[in-house]
């Protein structure tokens, strides 16, 4: 069932920009299970979208089947959402926003619905750039089917009933630097301070933003022996840099230092800044992303932070060259061309 | 020997050899007859196969009007040599065969009941032209005009369609001129002409067109305002977003910036295509898929996901031989059961029976207003046939003065006044709520879609009854579907034959044709075509009013059948089917007999005769 939270609040609740509080980007309840790693990136949408003085209802939140898949009822309630069928949300996403450009499409994915299931609809996604944030809560086991191991579990992870992975894990990031994805990211469920601006960056990014946040599953794949486990993400967490993203037009107030940091300049003017950058890594730069995801595989590490990013990035409604306005919105009069026209089409057929 | 003598009542067969360009020739005969004002049916047989198996073409020539099948070869062009055996043997005695007599005809090809007219076409397209490439084009070329002079066929038309085909080639129509004289030269050299079965002139054609239905959809896409296609290619469906698109780039483009008032996206698989429409349906846009039977068994789950979420969606399911694979060139109306209730659960569909491309337009364009007006996905079952041939066809038709159903949409205004909104209320008893667009107000109409069960405020549920009043709410909308749907045609004013006829789609042409032999030998029947499921009342009562009811359909499990009887409750009984699944269209001659072997008049007939017999 669904639990629905009181609409009050309190009256001097700080607003963002455009005078919404923090809680009108809330949703319902979680049903999840207590400490699951999902309800911390929901509340971190919440922050992003809050900071981000984003429109709620010019928001459309989208998911698929599995505990990941659930979690668009807990954020945003003043948002439509769709939670599709299993492993077919990026479909949806797809003809969603053909249908309508204007919109920010806010993809919410699990490793059974994305690295399983969906994989052929997630790589097709990132293939045509679907102008789009997609987010995989990332566990490494099936959670609503009480805990098999999923296709991103490590070789040799322990899951809560003692068997051993044999299997090599899909490692989404790094097949999404291969397919040529515009902006790419990982994350830590548990590092809302890396988490929150990466979910900033990816929603000014014009075209696919994948982030895939490590949520450790707390009820069956929380062992030690799990490398999806808090205690083993949080021993083996290596960040490519700390970022700060800055939205258009916005001040920048903090000084950062010469030598190890960088910034990238996106489309709409907002600015990704970076500072301890890891050694030999570009984040403009697709091989040295690939290159740097290896190393720290090879050490054992889990390497979060923003892996790449394409600042030259074309979306799917460039390529496609439609129109600026959103389809949805044409009128009658623009789109039927009438029975004169059909006239000559018929004397074509003479 | 016998000569088969007729005047615009003629069946003309082709053998090609696919991949060589016989198409582009074997349509311009066809066009050419139907430019002398003479009905024409012509249908592409062909393997599923890019180049060097055996294709035909078979052009039924009807100045009656006759537009379906007919079995019997009055005339065979044999240009395949691969073929010929079964060539020879399809003509009907007293019939004519032309052949390529470049190399001699083997003598085990020789029947002494045919005519024999031997053509030296690749000896003469050797000797005129030099490109291996036109060699083999105008081979072709070379038969239509001597065709020409065999048949009567006004060799002006046949130049004004290449003039219409090379506007933008001239140096190309010199060349294919000259291929035509040669072919009509050597017949006035060699041979006594025309045949005794020709064509002559006649004003029974009209205002008509010669397409094929594909195309006809697309443009219904077109006019029905659609802006987001999304697809995977399989046959036969495959040509109707290719023309979506070559209109698409005509008609739909922004003038002042030069873009796109379209997206057409070509999908992973038949899944995401249909995941697509559902994503660009749910967000306000009019969006619709293509495929065949195999499309619609991937698109299922999605398919029970848009009935019970509400989401409009169109899907057209260009039917062809199945199960599996089945035989992806050949025609059927096989897939009406798997349409009418895919996805898992209680699920049915809206579907749409066109039985012409002006039908095909027309239907395709209102798929988008009863896809919005019901929030369902709506499917228009056309076939291989009915897609992929040439048939005449009353011109599409646009009235300017109707406007797209957009059904029950709420706008911010309205949203505004609202008390409440609850996205899957029955506020006007018809079983039809009220939906939002995304993005349409800041506070008010957000809801989550799902294909989990909810109560009337989209509220994720597990309550029985909340359940069950949904669904039965959704049987509700499904009685409503039936006054917006196309109602069933008749044949008669009223019923007055204790016996009746149903059909729909392509079995059309075959059915009005059987009729008319039945007619003749005393066998008179009441007739109704269907275009739509859900049936409406009219359908059961044409039913009730007759004693048995014969049901035409071309697939083997008489599909249609068991649909009438399971959505209204029949008597099993009182239908008797007409079948036919080996992939050609049906012929009136295949109905005609079904019928007269399954009357029951005619059985008591025969069973008297039987029984007059005396045993040996």
């Amino acid at each position: 069932m669904t639990y629905i939270k009181p609409k009050f609040r309190h009256p001097e609740l700080p607003k963002n920009k455009i005078g919404y509080a923090k809680a009108d980007y809330e949703g319902a309840i979680s049903t999840l299970c207590g400490g699951c790693g999902h309800d911390s990136i929901s509340a971190a949408i919440v922050q992003a979208c809050y900071e981000l003085s984003i429109e709620p209802h010019k928001l459309a939140k989208l998911s698929g089947i599995g505990c990941s898949s659930k979690t668009p009822t807990y954020f945003l309630s003043n948002s439509h959402g769709f939670n599709a069928v299993h492993g077919r949300m990026p479909s949806i996403a797809t003809g969603a926003n053909m249908a309508n450009r204007n919109l920010i499409y806010l993809g919410v994915s699990g490793d059974g619905d994305s690295a399983s299931i969906g994989m052929g609809q997630f790589v097709h996604a990132i293939r045509r750039n679907v102008n789009m944030v997609y987010i995989v809560m990332n566990n490494g086991c099936y959670g609503l089917t009480k805990g098999q191991n999923s296709a991103t579990a490590d070789i040799g992870s322990v899951s809560k009933g003692g068997s051993e992975n044999r299997y090599p894990a899909i490692d989404l990031v790094g097949m999404a630097l291969e397919l040529g994805a515009t902006f790419v990211g990982r994350s830590f469920s548990g590092d809302k301070t890396q988490l929150v601006p990466l979910i900033k960056a990816a929603m000014s990014h014009p075209g696919f933003a994948l982030l895939d946040v490590v949520s450790p599953c707390v009820t069956f794949n929380n062992k030690p022996e799990s490398t999806k486990s808090y205690d083993y993400v949080r021993a083996h967490l290596e960040a490519t840099a700390t970022l700060d993203f800055v939205p258009e037009k916005e001040e920048i107030t903090v000084s950062y230092p010469e030598g190890d940091s960088a910034h990238v300049e996106l489309h709409d003017g907002s600015v990704i800044h970076l500072q301890k950058l890891a050694p030999n890594w570009n984040p403009t730069d697709r091989y040295s992303a690939v290159n740097r995801l290896l190393e720290a595989k090879m050490k054992g590490e889990v390497l979060t932070g923003l892996l790449y990013i394409d600042p030259k990035s074309q979306e799917m409604h460039e390529l496609e060259n439609t129109v600026a306005r959103p389809l949805n919105t044409l009128r009658e009069e623009e789109l039927c061309p009438g029975q004169e026209a059909l006239e000559k089409i018929n004397a074509s057929f003479r | 020997m016998e000569h088969i003598r007729a005047v615009n009542d003629i069946v003309v067969r082709f053998a090609n050899v696919n991949g060589t360009g016989s198409a582009s020739a074997n349509n311009m005969f066809a066009k050419a007859i139907f430019r002398m004002g003479i009905p024409v049916t012509p249908k592409n047989i062909f393997p599923s196969n890019i180049q060097g198996l055996p294709t035909w073409y078979e052009v039924r020539i009807s100045e009656k009007g006759y537009l379906g099948r007919r079995d019997g070869v009055d005339l065979m062009v044999c240009v395949n040599p691969q073929s010929m055996a079964r060539d020879v043997e399809s003509v009907k005695p007293g019939g004519y065969f032309v052949y390529d007599n470049t190399k001699k005809l083997h003598p085990e090809f020789i029947r002494e009941d045919i005519h024999y007219i031997g053509i030296p076409m690749t000896a003469m397209a050797m000797k005129h032209y030099s490109d291996p490439r036109q060699r083999q084009l105008f081979k072709n070329v070379i038969y239509v005009g001597a065709l020409s002079a065999l048949l009567d066929i006004e060799m002006e038309v046949l130049k004004g369609i290449i003039e219409g085909q090379f506007q933008r080639k001239q140096k190309l129509i010199a060349p294919n001129f000259k291929a035509l004289e040669l072919g009509e030269s050597y017949v006035h050299e060699h041979f006594e002409y025309p045949l005794g079965i020709r064509l002559e002139r006649r004003d029974n054609v009209g205002d008509q067109i010669l397409i094929d239905g594909n195309t006809a959809c697309a443009l219904g896409a077109i006019y029905g305002g659609a802006t987001v296609a999304a697809w995977y290619p399989i046959t036969p469906s495959t040509s109707i977003v290719g023309a979506f698109e070559k209109y698409a780039h005509k008609l739909r483009i922004d003038p002042e910036s030069g873009k796109n008032r379209y997206a057409i996206v070509q999908a992973e698989d038949e899944l995401a295509a249909m995941g697509m429409v559902i994503g660009a349906s749910w967000n306000g846009a009019r969006a619709f898929t293509t495929t065949s039977g195999p499309g619609v068994s991937l698109m299922s789950e999605f398919l029970g996901l848009a009935y019970f979420a509400e989401i409009p969606a169109v899907l057209v399911n260009v039917q062809r031989g199945g199960p599996s694979t089945g035989m992806p060139t050949r025609t059927q109306q096989p897939d009406l059961l798997s349409s009418a209730y895919a996805s898992h659960g209680d699920t049915r569909h809206v579907l749409l029976f066109p039985s012409s491309p002006a039908e095909c337009f027309e239907f395709m364009a209102k798929a988008f207003d009863l896809a919005d007006r019901l929030q369902t996905p709506i499917i228009l079952m056309s076939d291989l046939d009915l897609g992929m041939n040439d048939h005449v066809s009353p011109p599409l038709k646009w009235d300017d003065d109707s406007r797209y159903d957009l059904g029950k949409v709420l706008s911010a205004e309205e949203l505004e006044k609202m008390e409440e909104f609850g996205r899957y209320l029955d506020v006007d008893g018809d079983g039809i709520p009220y939906r939002t667009i995304p993005g349409t107000h800041p506070t008010k109409g957000s809801f989550f879609t799902r294909g989990t069960s909810k109560d009337e405020y989209a509220r994720y549920t597990e309550n029985g009854a909340a359940y069950v009043r949904n669904v039965d709410r959704l049987l509700k909308k499904w009685e409503t579907a039936k006054e917006y749907v196309p109602a069933p045609e008749f044949y008669q004013e009223k019923n007055d034959n204790p016996y009746g006829l149903i059909f729909f789609g392509t079995t059309t042409y075959a059915a009005l044709e059987a009729m008319e032999l039945l007619r003749e030998k005393g066998i008179a029947l009441d007739a109704m075509r269907l275009r739509a499921l859900p049936f409406n009342k009219e359908v059961r009562r044409f039913i009730d009013e007759h004693e048995q009811v014969f049901v035409v359909e071309q697939n083997r499990d008489a599909q249609l059948r068991s649909l009438l009887i399971n959505e209204m409750d029949l008597y099993p009984r009182q239908l008797i089917s007409v079948l036919n699944y080996d992939g050609q269209p049906i012929s009136a001659d295949t109905i005609e007999q079904q019928v007269i072997e399954k009357h029951p008049k005619e059985k008591q007939k025969d069973d008297i005769h039987k029984a007059e017999v005396p045993a040996s």
